[in-house]
C-alpha cells in the first residue's frame, strides 16, 4: 500500500453527534452487535464489586440524554491490563474499560470493581480512581474527568486532587450510598458546581 | 514510564466553546481545564483487538439480506502516531448516514428514507503495520436545525483507541472538495486550515476497483510521545 505525502499533526477531533448510540453504545436498541458494554466485570475479577452511577446536565442544569461516557480503571491491585504496565497482571481477562450512553433523564451507570492505588510519575501512590472520558452532541472534544470515591483516606494526599481548588474538589468524588455497593456523582459540564476537566 | 504525551498537539483541535455550533454553548466548560502530568493511569489504555471484531464487520454493504443503494465506496488508510509510527491493533469504530443522508438512530427526524439493507455502522482493527479499511456506501448530505438551511457535509463519523486514554480520539472524514465546508460550523470549529484539511480524505485512483467501488483515503494520525520532529519521507 502506498504512502501519500505525510501530514504533520494530527488529526482534529470533532463531535459524535446525536447519532452515535446506534454504532457505539450497549444496550441493544439497534441490530447491532455490541463491543462494549457498560461492565468492567470478568468472572475471574477479584475486588470490591461496585456501581458508579449519576446524571450529566447541561449549563441550564438540564439532563443531557445524549452522552457516551467511557471510564478506564486500574484491577482491585492498582494494575492496568495493557502490555504498557509491566507489572504481573492476576485478573487475566480484566479489561478495565467500560462505555455507557446516557437515557433520556441523563442517567449512566457502570458495573465494575474499586480499583486499587496507582501510582503517581514520582511512585507515591494515588487515591483509587476512575479515569473518564465525556463524549457527546454539543462537545467538539470530548472532556477527560477523574472519579474518586467518598470512603477513601488516600483522597487527602492524592497528588491530583491537590492540583484542584479545595472547593471544586467534590466534583470530582463519588459518595458512598450508605448500606449498598453503589457511588453516585453527577456530572456537569458547566456553571457554577461545573464537573472539574483535565487539560491531559 | 517516564514520556509524555505532547499537550501541545491538541491545540489542533477544536475549542470547547464554538458558538457557531449552537450545541456546544450549553455544554462547554466555562472553567479552564486544568493541566495535570500524565501519570500510569493516563499513560495506558484499553487493548481491543481482533477478537471484538466479527466477520465481515468492515463491510457495511453485506449486513442485510440485500445490498445498500447508494455509491459503493472502499475507505481506508493508515493509522499512525505524529512520530510517524504506524498503530498497529487498534480498534477503528464507524457510523455513518445512508446514501439519503439519513441515520438508523430513532432521533433523526430528516424526511429521506431509511434503506432495509443499511445499519451504517463497522469496526475493524489495523493491521500490523497500522493500516485498517472499509467498504460501504457514500453518506448523503442531511439537513439540521443549527442555524437557517443548515446542511451537514457529507461524513463518516471515526472513533480510534491508540495506544493510551490520551490518545482516543473520535472525528469525523470528509470527502474532497465538498460545496458545504464553508458553510459547516463544526468542520470550521477546527481553527488551522491545514488541520482541518487532515479530516478530509483523498480520492484514491490507484485503489479504486475497476466496474465496483471508488475509493479514498483516510490517514488517522494520533498523538505521539516523544518530542522527535515528524520526518516527512
Ligand atoms: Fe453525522
Amino acid at each position: 500500500m502506498q504512502d501519500s505525502v505525510k501530514p504533520s499533526g494530527i488529526t482534529p477531533s470533532q463531535t459524535v453527534g446525536p447519532f452515535f448510540k446506534y454504532g457505539l453504545t450497549p444496550n441493544g436498541e439497534y441490530a447491532w452487535n455490541d463491543a462494549f458494554t457498560n461492565s468492567t466485570l470478568t468472572p475471574d475479577v477479584t475486588g470490591e464489586r461496585i456501581r458508579i452511577e449519576g446524571r450529566v446536565f447541561d449549563g441550564d442544569g438540564a439532563a443531557v440524554p445524549d452522552c457516551m461516557l467511557e471510564i478506564w480503571q486500574a484491577d482491585a491491585q492498582g494494575r492496568f491490563a495493557d502490555p504498557q504496565d509491566k507489572r504481573a497482571l492476576p485478573n487475566a481477562s480484566f479489561r478495565g474499560f467500560a462505555r455507557c450512553g446516557t437515557d433520556k433523564d441523563g442517567n449512566y451507570a457502570f458495573d465494575t470493581i474499586k480499583p486499587g492505588a496507582v501510582p503517581d510519575p514520582d511512585g507515591k501512590p494515588q487515591a483509587p480512581h476512575v479515569l473518564v472520558a465525556v463524549f457527546g452532541r454539543g462537545m467538539l472534544r470530548h472532556l477527560y474527568t477523574r472519579i474518586y470515591f467518598s470512603d477513601e483516606a488516600g483522597n487527602a494526599a492524592d497528588p491530583v486532587l491537590a492540583l484542584v481548588p479545595a472547593d471544586r474538589r467534590a466534583t470530582l468524588i463519588a459518595a458512598r450510598v450508605a448500606g449498598q455497593a453503589v457511588y453516585r456523582l453527577d456530572l456537569r459540564l458547566q456553571g457554577g458546581e461545573e464537573t472539574v476537566f483535565f487539560d491531559v | 514510564m517516564t514520556f509524555i504525551y505532547r499537550t501541545d498537539s491538541n491545540k489542533a483541535h477544536p475549542l470547547p466553546l464554538s458558538p457557531e455550533y449552537k450545541s456546544s454553548i450549553k455544554r462547554a466548560p466555562n472553567k479552564a481545564l486544568i493541566p495535570m502530568r500524565h501519570t500510569l493511569s493516563e499513560l495506558t489504555g484499553p487493548v481491543y483487538g481482533h477478537e471484538t471484531v466479527r466477520e465481515g464487520d468492515n463491510d457495511l454493504t453485506t449486513q442485510h439480506a440485500g445490498e445498500p443503494i447508494g455509491e459503493r465506496i472502499i475507505v481506508h488508510g493508515h493509522v499512525r502516531d505524529e512520530d510517524g509510527r504506524g498503530v498497529p491493533n487498534s480498534l477503528v469504530e464507524i457510523w455513518q448516514a445512508n446514501s439519503c443522508g439519513r441515520y438508523v438512530h430513532v432521533r433523526d427526524q430528516h424526511p429521506a428514507p431509511l434503506d432495509p439493507n443499511f445499519t451504517g455502522a463497522g469496526r475493524t482493527v489495523s493491521d500490523a503495520a497500522g493500516y485498517y479499511r472499509f467498504v460501504s456506501i457514500k453518506p448523503g448530505a442531511y439537513p439540521w436545525g443549527n442555524h437557517h438551511n443548515a446542511w451537514r457535509p457529507a461524513h463518516i463519523h471515526l472513533s480510534v483507541f491508540g495506544h493510551s486514554f490520551v490518545t482516543r480520539l473520535v472525528t469525523q472524514m470528509y470527502f474532497p472538495n465538498d460545496p458545504l465546508f464553508p458553510f459547516d460550523p463544526i468542520f470550521n470549529s477546527v481553527p488551522d486550515e491545514k488541520a482541518r484539511a487532515r479530516m478530509v480524505s483523498s480520492f484514491d485512483l490507484e485503489n479504486t476497483q475497476p466496474e465496483w467501488a471508488l475509493c479514498y483515503r483516510f490517514d488517522i494520525v494520533l498523538r505521539g510521545k516523544n518530542a522527535t520532529p515528524m520526518e516527512n519521507h
